[in-house]
């Protein structure tokens, strides 16, 4: 096993690549940037790459014949390799989507709507983000199926019991976050999907939290669907990814009918087109894609081993400043090599949005509210929690004006 | 980005700490329950109405302070008046957070110190949850007498 020495990153030189770290905001203030659960700041050669490709060679995809449009369609499909290598998937098998919500939609749909049957089962954990629940709901609904709810232990990890007593015959989905947004918690995914293929029933893992901060490898965690965002991944926003297991795209219908989708269309009706092309209506998003092939070039260079590396030491810092405020409660894992480096917590007599209010005035950003889980909310008796989440760019410095900020929150709302 | 003081003035701190008006009515001629999808906040909120007044009002829930400053101060506002001059006050209050209306201090008493929430268009809605639940509390109640329920 590397040391942490070998993967060290060198978080402050990092921040100069990124224009809205390496300059202070208008009015001069130092951005402590905690929010990056919520979306990822741009390096600048992610930005030149969407600015090159409009000014280059903007062109639609696929059906040009002319040289500019040739070269829009390599710049957009290499995007795809960058994507597809990133997470070690065959690109074929790797869909571009708007996000990570439509990529499980996606699944939903063309797989749910068609496939679930009355008294069929869907299962999904208390911890799952609205994106892999409210779909299987929708879906679950029109055709008399049942969404379960698996529970979560007090510490913030999945019932394992729990999973396993329910996973049965009736399951035909389980779908599982790979990192909570709002926990920090790293799943077991590779043990869960295991379990769901022996009953039988199809996996979607949700690795909107996982990609941009740790090495993941679809085909060694298997499941049959794997979805996850760009703009969370130093990528632009309006791009995300379904990767899925080999024969599951082929087998399913289209989601989004229209151009490109299509192999033929008569007035009887259409047959499709290859993969992953059936399952992309439309025109692209084509700088997007560009600018997330970058993205990925660019964590490719700083190394994804490194950043998790960097962020196991960030998580292990926050966990001790946020221990420093008095009167603060942390939920999810405390063992930094079993979470993420996003933490969710509350102080007492704070109102979360109050502290989240507070920290802005002193340049810190972080989130406030119930990070889009509210089953988990309702678990943890609580509405909504304060999160302060980390990346690759996030420094110790970052970390102490959150600690500051907050003790000197207490003391402005009077519960010091 | 602006210092606390911008928001957070000390009417408001005060309303929050120490709230007027907490609780729910056992016998109350109307209630409502009421959250803010955007953080989970929750608003209970009961009116008695005697003769067309609002004879007492109480606001029960958990929330952020702008919520429960905004909630304790509409209890004050709203106490005594006939059901229109509710539901105008309420409308005022509500053109004031959308930088709609010029504040009226007679009509608001210590709810003009919110009138700089309408700079914070995320924390509008924690101000505005009890408002407009006493609006539709008074809806419910018409609608209550008029079916004669």
């Amino acid at each position: 096993m590397a040391s942490a020495a070998q993967h060290a990153l060198d978080a402050r030189a990092l921040r100069a690549e990124f224009p809205i770290l390496a300059s202070p905001r208008p009015g001069g203030d130092e951005v402590h940037y905690l929010d990056s659960a919520a979306t990822s700041q741009k390096p600048q050669r992610v930005l030149d790459s969407m600015d090159a490709y409009y000014r280059e060679t903007n062109a639609n995809v696929h059906r040009g014949v002319y040289e500019m449009a040739v070269e829009a369609t390599e710049r957009f499909e290499a995007g795809r390799d960058a994507v597809a290598r990133l997470v070690n998937h065959p690109r074929e098998a790797t869909v571009f989507t708007k996000n990570a919500t439509e990529a499980i939609n996606l699944v939903a749909w063309a797989w749910g709507a068609r496939e679930l049957g009355e008294g069929d089962e869907v299962l999904v954990t208390m911890m799952e983000h609205h994106s892999n629940t409210v779909p299987w709901q929708i879906v679950a609904d029109l055709r008399g199926a049942t969404v379960r709810f698996c529970p979560v232990t007090p510490g913030g990890e999945i019932d394992m019991d729990a999973m396993r007593d329910m996973i049965g015959p009736r399951t035909r989905m389980v779908a599982v976050v790979h990192v909570s947004n709002t926990l920090g918690t790293i799943n077991p995914v590779e043990e869960i999907v295991a379990m769901a293929h022996e009953a039988g029933a199809l996996t979607m893992v949700d690795a909107t939290q996982s990609v941009p901060h740790m090495p993941v490898d679809a085909v060694a965690i298997g499941s049959d669907f794997l979805a996850f965002a760009g703009h969370k991944m130093c990528g632009p926003t309006g791009i995300g990814v379904l990767a899925a297991a080999p024969g599951r795209l082929e087998a399913m219908e289209p989601f989004l009918g229209g151009g490109e989708m299509i192999s033929d269309v008569t007035t009887e009706g259409s047959s499709w087109n290859d993969i992953p092309w059936k399952f992309e209506a439309g025109t692209p998003p084509i700088a997007e894609a560009v600018g997330l092939g970058e993205a990925v070039a660019f964590l490719e260079g700083v190394g994804m081993q490194s950043v998790r590396a960097h962020e196991k030491e960030v998580a292990r810092q926050m966990l001790d400043a946020l221990g420093e405020v008095p009167g603060l409660t942390i939920y999810g894992p405390r063992d930094v090599e079993h979470r993420g480096a996003s933490v969710s917590f509350s102080v007492d007599g704070v109102h979360p949005h109050d502290i989240a209010q507070f920290l802005d005035s002193k340049g810190v950003c972080v989130r406030a509210g119930h990070h889009c889980t509210k089953p988990l909310m309702r678990q943890l008796g609580v509405q909504s929690t304060a999160r302060a989440s980390a990346y690759l760019y996030t420094t110790d410095d970052d970390v102490l004006a959150l600690r500051d900020g907050l003790i000197e929150c207490r003391e402005w709302f009077g519960v010091a | 980005m602006g210092g606390p003081y911008d928001l957070y003035q000390q009417l408001i701190l005060d309303h929050y700490r120490n709230r007027r008006g907490r609780g729910r009515i056992e016998d109350a001629s109307a209630s409502v329950h009421e959250n803010n999808p955007v953080c989970g906040d929750e608003c209970y909120l009961d009116i008695l109405v005697v003769d067309g007044r609002i004879a007492e009002i109480r606001t029960d829930g958990d929330g952020c302070s702008i919520s429960q400053a905004a909630a304790s101060m509409l209890t004050e506002a709203a106490r005594g008046k006939d059901l229109d001059e509710a539901l105008a006050l309420v409308e005022h209050f509500r053109l004031m957070m959308h930088g709609e209306a010029e504040a009226d201090e007679d009509l608001l008493g210590d709810a003009i110190a919110l009138e700089g929430v309408a700079r914070y268009p995320v924390r509008v809605k924690c101000a505005l949850l009890s408002w407009l639940a006493l609006r539709d509390c008074i809806a419910d109640y018409r609608e209550t007498v008029a079916t004669g329920g």
